[in-house]
């Protein structure tokens, strides 16, 4: 039985490689199909078309497309990502300290959201149909319905401009102490807390109460258990794959809402590089980076997806 | 959750609670307005009237002025057309193509159900913003650009819901009888198989107009969706943000018409009649 499982997880492993191969094809693809030629757009209008000829030469640009797929991948491996467009940098000296920042915003988000879905979530299925469960419902449905950029702006309107107790925008140069910190994260933290933990409530209350409506749980009831005695002795366990599940598949809209958020309270993130990139055009940048989120993506709902293997009891 | 306080009345042999009512005329409301905008705005959406920038509510400019002193009432009502029309048309095509694919993937079988539901996964597993943001950069943003890019980014959760719905109903009797009598494809997923699946579908097509609507005010709001003059909503609470600190009607507005739609959309199908919503069919 043990292989069994070994075997659906190395299975799901292998689907995330070819996933992410074909991925990589995909962002490959989408930004080398420009209608304009690169090397005219980067040469400017005045280029005569001698000098296009050699820059194209040397960019490799005339080489079929697989070629320069197959070429892009093996720098890749390399840890080799190009060069930017913009301004002749590195791509990977440019990601670098960007990518740390976003992490970081990520991580802290996690933290929190995290104990706190939990908590609010487990709550409102086990007090299933009271005020509390009704509001929480309500709450996450109308944070779901909105866009993240909405939850953001409400949070500046509340914090920055009627109470006046954080700064509208993060600037993480400028943190010299621990208060000003807080401040600097405060925000956007605030907002991608929100955006994550509804989905997260929604999910986990989900998973309990599904728990909570099989035989053995109500086997528990009719044995006279507590209500709180039923729920984290006999659900919960057993709610646990599906919980882990919940949690790493609202994580990967962490994915989606930090573009937002850093965008919004320019925070030195990489998806504001990203999003600043594609306003410049400047395509290795855009490339490295999509392929990073994807990557970030693609790790978290293989979890979800390997977790939700290995907590299937009937594959134990 | 608020079924138990709405009370119900019957049409069309349904019952329809309070919320799912208001739900459908918050609805109805705004695609009139998306229809007529351009006969019932105040003002022309281009022209000043207002001395001061981002001005307060007040008689004759009853939603304020935006960052240029234009009205405001009339942009967020012409921005409708926008923000409902590009949605509608992505979301019907994406929902048409899916629910297409995914009924011959699950009637046909074999190879072409592997290949095509691998690839559709592989698609799936790209972030949908991240889509958006990677075709602006290469093809730019015109509105048939937006539309096909949404609609390709929604069509394969379309595709997987009604596969997965219609690889029940092939295993069904029926489906064996119309086979044995030697029926066309066309004929097995058109007249065999979507009449019963119609309903969950329609209900996700709700749900997937409303993810729709989210990427779309999401892109603009990055100014990387409808680009100027023309505007939807998440393009004026981009061009209005500077506002922000004033708290000034202008970047509430154009939020709370999204929210307005969206939560309808999302309450409306929370509270269709079960026999409506029911998944499994």
């Amino acid at each position: 039985m043990k292989s069994g499982v070994l075997n659906l997880v190395v299975k799901r492993l292998g689907i995330a490689v070819v996933t992410l191969l074909i991925v990589l094809f995909a962002v490959f693809f989408a930004t080398s199909m420009l209608p304009g030629d690169t090397a005219s757009i980067l040469l400017g209008q005045a280029a005569t078309p001698e000098a296009v000829a050699g820059l194209r030469e040397a960019m490799h640009l005339n080489d079929p497309a697989i070629l320069r797929f197959l070429r892009w991948l093996f720098g890749l491996l390399h840890g080799d990502l190009g060069t930017s467009y913009a301004n002749d940098m590195p791509v990977a000296a440019l990601i670098g300290g960007r990518l740390v920042n976003t992490m970081k915003l990520a991580g802290v988000t996690t933290l929190i959201s995290v104990p706190l879905a939990l908590t609010l979530g487990i709550c409102a299925a086990m007090l299933r149909g009271s005020l509390y469960d009704r509001a929480v419902t309500v709450l996450s449905i109308g944070v779901i319905s909105v866009p993240e950029f909405m939850v953001a702006t409400l949070a500046v309107l509340l914090f920055a401009v009627y109470l006046k107790w954080l700064p509208a925008l993060s600037s993480v140069n400028e943190a010299h102490s621990l208060t000003d910190l807080v401040r600097i994260y405060a925000m956007p933290v605030i907002t991608l807390t929100f955006v994550i933990s509804a989905q997260m409530i929604r999910m986990t209350r989900a998973a309990v109460i599904e728990t909570l409506s099989t035989p053995y749980v109500e086997m528990a009831l009719l044995k006279g258990a507590s209500r709180s005695r039923m729920v984290l002795r006999h659900a919960l366990p057993n709610a646990l794959g599906p919980i882990v599940n919940a949690v790493a598949l609202s994580l990967s809209y962490l994915v989606g809402g930090v573009i937002i958020v850093e965008t919004i309270f320019n925070y030195p993130g990489i998806a504001k590089l990203m999003v600043d990139a594609v306003a410049t055009r400047d395509l290795p940048l855009i490339q490295s980076c999509a392929m990073i989120f994807c990557l970030g993506y693609l790790l978290l709902i293989t979890a979800a997806d390997i977790v939700a293997i290995m907590s299937n009891p009937r594959l134990r | 959750m608020a079924r138990a306080v709405a009370s119900r009345r019957s049409f069309l042999g349904h019952s329809y609670n309070l919320v799912g009512v208001v739900a459908s005329l918050v609805i109805l409301a705004w695609t009139l307005v998306a229809i007529f905008a351009p006969y019932i705005i105040p003002h022309p959406i281009g022209d000043i009237v207002d001395d001061d920038y981002f001005g307060p509510m007040r008689q004759g400019l009853w939603l304020g002025s935006d960052y240029l002193g234009r009205d405001m009432l009339s942009r967020v009502l012409m921005g409708a057309r926008y923000t409902v029309g590009i949605s509608l048309a992505a979301v019907s095509i994406a929902c048409f193509s899916g629910v297409v694919l995914g009924m011959l993937a699950a009637v046909t079988g074999g190879w072409f159900d592997t290949c095509l539901s691998r690839f559709l996964d592989a698609m799936n597993s790209i972030p949908s913003k991240l889509f958006g943001l990677v075709v602006v950069a290469a093809v730019g943003s015109s509105i048939p650009v937006l539309i096909l890019t949404l609609a390709v980014i929604y069509i394969p959760g379309a595709y997987r819901f009604a596969r997965a719905l219609a690889v029940n109903i092939n295993t069904m009797d029926f489906m064996t009888v119309a086979r044995v009598r030697g029926e066309s494809t066309a004929y097995l997923i058109g007249s065999e198989i979507l009449p019963n699946i119609i309903r969950p579908v329609l209900a996700d097509f709700g749900l997937r107009f409303v993810f729709i609507v989210l990427l779309l005010s999401g892109l603009s709001f990055l100014g990387l969706g409808l680009q100027p003059p023309l505007a939807d909503w998440g393009a004026l609470v981009r061009e209005n943000i500077g506002g922000l600190p004033f708290a000034a009607p202008a970047v509430v507005v154009p939020s709370l018409a999204i929210a307005s739609l969206t939560i309808s959309v999302n309450l409306l199908i929370d509270n269709l009649p079960q026999k409506i919503r029911d998944r499994d069919a």
